[in-house]
């Protein structure tokens, strides 16, 4: 395998395990460069870094926030809407290792050819953020953050194992024998979050149909399949709010069709105008 | 047999209406059960949380789970043993399995109780005020006053306390932070030998800050002093007696007039003289 085929793989991996790494040190020997978790964390003692989602629903709750968790959450949003569009679910987010490791097995056991199709909404994402805000409102609880398994598999890693590993088990096994990429593709609340942030960030995958030599690897890759409908037809970005830049289709794709681009995609959308 | 083939239209309008009713129906179910579980996931009424947190309702709703509190407990300097070796932190966050709201911070005293750090470093480090540091911080001076901290109230169990058996006992006395102020050792007579004395440990709740030092210091099996949370721990004697031989009492119940207090009842809905003339018939 050529180190082109995985780069970004490889590039997603260690940013994934090393943020997780240096959240753990931050608790278990006071390192400074990251401490907190991915609800909340403070980066180098200053700098506040915080869930968006996560204030929205404390708002839902009723509650008055301090200012520094809400500087936080403007700086994770900006980051994301300018720059990085939905990369947080492909480049920080824990639980991308295990369903990820769950797509790969699937891949491998030829499960999507041999089950029977189980068919759920896309879309089941942004009315979860609905939801969990009417229920973050009813209850005076923020009501993603007692069920996700993002932050529960981060404390897990930070604050020592506990059962709360249950739900991860269990999430792998959905997406490995009941949804394709069930639970980042179609339920997490968070991700669907991060796709609306992201509509206008500037990160996108580019795509060109001249070179483009139809073999279809990136779509058997791609976690959001539906975001690469222009393969071999267009030369156009990946403009589709659920593409997680996670890259793969770029690594995958030894035709030189796929690659990262920022400026281009400016042109693109002023050409589409 | 004609009409049992007969193939129902479905107009274009029913789809549609059908299709919100779907919807709809399947997201109040969500809402339903999410609701249900997060409503049961937030009854922890035993759970003793960092100094400074805001009342249990909103310290559920503000907090955000971040453990900022929790490393800055265990990474505080001063948390190490004599080679140097760090010791476990006071504040654990709550996992899946512990009958605590998942992700917050809280602590438990037999196993590792608050030291009340001078500086009070999990406090300030809080992002969302879940734990207010205006709590902990003497307006009069405006500094950190670990007197202030409020985690709870330490109860003694006077049928397992040895101290109250007539032996010899003062752990929890000599372990408390304030020493002689938040426990207070009573001296009576052991009427039993006739010539000895019980040392019986009585907790002012006005002073103690719930840290749980004499829970961990309670030499008994089971700790025969412990912390609970105060809401839990103490009752409330309400507006309708006052202490008639305390001044500062009257302050409690305010400017309150005999003729505000309404109780209802069977028996207040008549007058005193009627029924203490008229015999119980209520």
């Amino acid at each position: 395998m050529k180190f082109s085929n995985i780069k970004y793989l490889l590039l997603r991996r260690v940013s994934q395990i090393g943020l997780l790494f240096l959240y753990f040190a931050g608790n278990a020997w006071g390192w400074s460069i990251l401490q907190g978790d991915l609800s909340s964390s403070s980066l180098f003692g200053k700098i506040p870094l915080s869930d968006p989602f996560a204030i929205l629903q404390i708002f839902a709750t009723g509650a008055i926030l301090g200012v520094n968790v809400l500087v936080g959450a403007l700086i994770i949003t900006l980051f994301y809407g300018i720059i990085g569009g939905r990369a947080f679910c492909s480049w920080v987010c824990p639980v991308n290792l295990v369903t990820d490791a769950a797509a790969w097995l699937r891949r491998k056991l030829y499960i999507d050819k041999i089950e029977r199709k189980v068919w759920i909404s896309r879309n089941i994402r942004y009315y979860m953020i609905v939801i969990a805000l009417i229920v973050s409102a009813i209850s005076g609880l923020a009501a993603f953050e007692v069920v996700s398994p993002i932050t529960i598999l981060n404390r897990n890693v930070v604050f020592g194992i506990g059962s709360g590993l249950g739900l991860i088990a269990a999430i792998f096994l959905f997406d490995l024998f009941v949804v394709k990429n069930g639970w980042c593709g179609h339920i997490c609340p968070l991700g669907g979050v991060y796709s609306i942030i992201g509509k206008y960030s500037l990160l996108r995958v580019k795509h060109d149909s001249e070179a483009c030599t139809l073999c279809m690897k990136c779509k058997d890759v791609c976690p959001e399949v539906q975001v690469l409908h222009m393969i071999g037809k267009k030369s156009i970005t990946v403009n589709d709010i659920e593409c997680t830049n996670c890259g793969r289709c770029i690594d995958v794709c030894d035709d030189d069709a796929l690659e990262f681009s920022i400026g281009k995609y400016i042109k693109n959308h002023k050409e589409s105008k | 047999m004609g009409q049992k083939n007969k193939k129902v239209e479905i107009s274009s309008r029913r789809r549609f209406f059908t299709n919100i009713a779907h919807n709809v129906g399947l997201g109040a179910m969500g809402t339903l059960l999410w609701a249900g579980y997060t409503t049961k996931a937030k009854s922890s009424p035993l759970t003793l949380r960092p100094p400074a947190a805001l009342e249990e309702d909103d310290f559920l709703k503000t907090c955000i789970k971040c453990g900022l509190c929790a490393e800055a407990c265990v990474n505080r300097p001063q948390n190490r043993d004599k080679e140097g070796n760090q010791l476990p932190g006071t504040l654990k966050m709550a996992k899946a399995e512990d009958s605590v709201t998942i992700g917050t911070p809280f602590f438990t005293p037999r196993d590792v109780p608050c030291f009340m750090c001078d500086d009070i470093p999990c406090v300030p480090v809080c992002p969302t005020g879940a734990l207010d540091i205006t709590k902990v911080t003497n307006p009069k001076t405006n500094e950190l006053d670990i007197r202030m901290m409020d985690m709870g109230v330490a109860i003694v169990d006077v049928h397992s306390c040895i101290a109250f058996w007539g032996l010899q006992c003062d752990a929890c006395y000599r372990a408390c932070p304030l020493l002689d102020e938040a426990i207070k050792l009573e001296y009576n007579r052991n009427s039993r030998t006739g010539k000895h004395a019980f040392l019986e440990p009585v907790v002012n709740p006005d002073v103690c800050t719930g840290c749980g030092l004499c829970e961990k210091a309670c030499v008994t099996e089971k700790p025969a002093i412990f912390v609970l949370p105060r809401d839990v721990a103490q009752g409330k004697a309400g507006d309708h007696y006052v202490k008639g031989w305390d001044k500062k009492d009257q302050q409690r119940v305010g400017d309150r007039k005999e003729q505000d207090i309404k109780t209802k009842n069977e028996r207040s809905s008549k007058n005193p003289t009627d029924y203490l003339n008229s015999g119980v018939e209520y």
